[in-house]
């Protein structure tokens, strides 16, 4: 299991970064993309945007952009009659059971 | 660089019957012996086999089913492009010099493990390919105000054109209205806009110049190739273009020394129904904005310019197969031999193929 999952097994959603580039290294990886050091592991912000989103029977899905980087798809939760584009959304949950699972849920913005 | 051509081809029909890859794979290769002149077993020095399926040494298997004892034998994935990939790996040992007649045999079979890309982590739960296929056609409505009619009617060209395909998978005409109307697999996609994963083989024979007139009065040279990579993960894709098939294109025009302009036929990755409204743009078949009239008009004018065997929608899609028979049928095309599919006077063709949502393409230019 990669630290990424390791974390995310543990309801923690992180990215790995490069101190020495200054950089966020998106999708997850061990070493930088830029300078293949090694990376250092820490939380994500909650604090995300909706990039696109669509529906399949009742279930809202969505790709979430987070510190203007990283772009996950998962689920939004809750009411979504106020749904937009652009909306800003929180990470409410995340986990990996046979899949890699993320959870939104619209905020006032 | 040595020139290459395609001097040879066959197809299986694209079917839902679970066949064992190997006896696919055979069944095309055979054809292909069956129908090019002077073809026989001693002479071939290569055999790539393109195919997503999990099992192992398949070029040898291959060979030996095929009587072939080959200098260089293997295969080649990289998803819904491994097709095209085995081609230009083929064209290569034959323009280095390191082999004059390779064969290239690709397949897959209904349920093969190559839809899902599991590495992509970023897709959650989401990474079925229903998934990036909703986001871009919701982009591309909320961008360029595409409708659901104009959506459905590259489904209506597509299924019209594969009825004389005797390959497709779908004989099957559907209306644009029966296809607005078909089963919502999510609030932007329907069932009739997706194209369907089945099994299916297509092969091809590449030589080198000084041997293709040995197989065909026709050789069909490949002039232009360009291919591109811009990531593996879905989540690093523009939502609106196909940036890696604008490169690939570009370089593929440059190398054949063509412009777009002078294509009179395309075979174009219509994985879902915005891939081709996206791709003629992106491939600059139609100018930017207009690959909806574009495709309207082919529709209205029975102009089968574009996807001419019917594309992945009409014909189906095993994705090993997939790039292989979109060369084959541009060769036919060129060749004068594509029966009630041929377009008048087409002197220049184009393939277009991609993976995992765009993440990569291969454009091919080939010319009689």
């Amino acid at each position: 299991m990669t630290k990424f999952e390791e974390e995310l097994k543990m309801g923690n959603f992180v990215t790995s970064e490069c101190k020495h580039c200054d950089k966020i290294v998106w999708p997850p990886s061990d070493y930088c993309d830029n300078c293949f050091r090694d990376v250092n592991w820490r939380k994500v912000s909650q604090d995300g945007k909706i990039i696109e989103w669509s529906k399949k029977g009742n279930e809202v899905f969505c790709i979430a952009e987070f510190e203007k980087t990283i772009q996950i798809m998962g689920k939004i939760d809750g009411d979504v009659s106020a749904l937009k584009y652009g909306q800003m959304i929180k990470l409410t949950k995340c986990l990996l059971d046979d899949k890699h699972k993320f959870f939104f849920s619209l905020t006032n913005k | 660089m040595k020139k290459v051509a395609v001097v040879g081809c066959g197809n299986t029909k694209f079917t839902k019957d679970k066949l064992p890859i190997e006896s696919l794979l055979l069944e095309s290769t055979k054809n292909v012996f069956d129908t090019t002149r002077n073809l026989s077993q001693d002479i071939v020095d290569g055999v790539i086999v393109s195919t997503n399926d999990n099992s192992k040494y398949l070029g040898a298997i291959l060979s030996e089913l095929s009587g072939i004892k080959p200098k260089i034998s293997h295969t080649v994935e990289h998803l819904c492009s491994s097709g095209t990939s085995a081609v230009i790996s083929g064209f290569s040992y034959i323009a280095s010099g390191l082999a004059d007649i390779i064969l290239i045999a690709g397949a897959d079979k209904i349920g093969n493990p190559g839809q899902v890309l599991e590495w992509d982590k970023s897709r959650g739960e989401f990474n079925h390919p229903i998934y990036w296929a909703s986001m871009f056609t919701k982009a591309h409505k909320r961008k360029f105000n595409t409708t659901e009619e104009e959506l459905a009617i590259v489904s209506a060209k597509n299924h019209k054109q594969a009825i004389d395909n005797p390959n497709a998978y779908s004989h099957k005409p559907y209306t644009v209205s029966e296809i607005m109307n078909s089963k919502n697999v999510t609030d932007d996609l329907r069932i009739l806009d997706c194209s369907y994963p089945c099994s299916g083989s297509s092969s091809i024979i590449l030589a080198s110049e000084d041997l293709a007139k040995k197989f065909t009065d026709l050789p069909i040279w490949i002039s232009g190739i360009g291919q591109k990579t811009n990531s593996a993960s879905f989540m690093k894709n523009q939502l609106t273009s196909f940036s890696s098939s604008v490169i690939a294109a570009n370089d593929a025009y440059n190398m054949a020394k063509t412009t777009s302009k002078e294509i009179d036929v395309a075979e174009i990755h219509d994985a879902f129904s915005v891939c081709e409204l996206m791709a003629v743009e992106d491939l600059n078949l139609a100018e930017r904005n207009t690959g909806a009239t574009y495709t309207r008009n082919l529709f209205n004018t029975e102009d089968r310019k574009i996807n001419p065997r019917g594309g992945l929608i009409g014909a189906g899609h095993p994705l090993g197969a997939t790039g292989i028979s979109q060369v084959v049928e541009i060769t036919q095309q060129l060749q004068n031999n594509a029966e009630k599919r041929q377009i008048s006077d087409a002197k220049k063709g184009l393939v277009h193929n991609m993976s995992a949502a765009a993440t990569s393409s291969s454009v091919l230019i080939l010319e009689s």
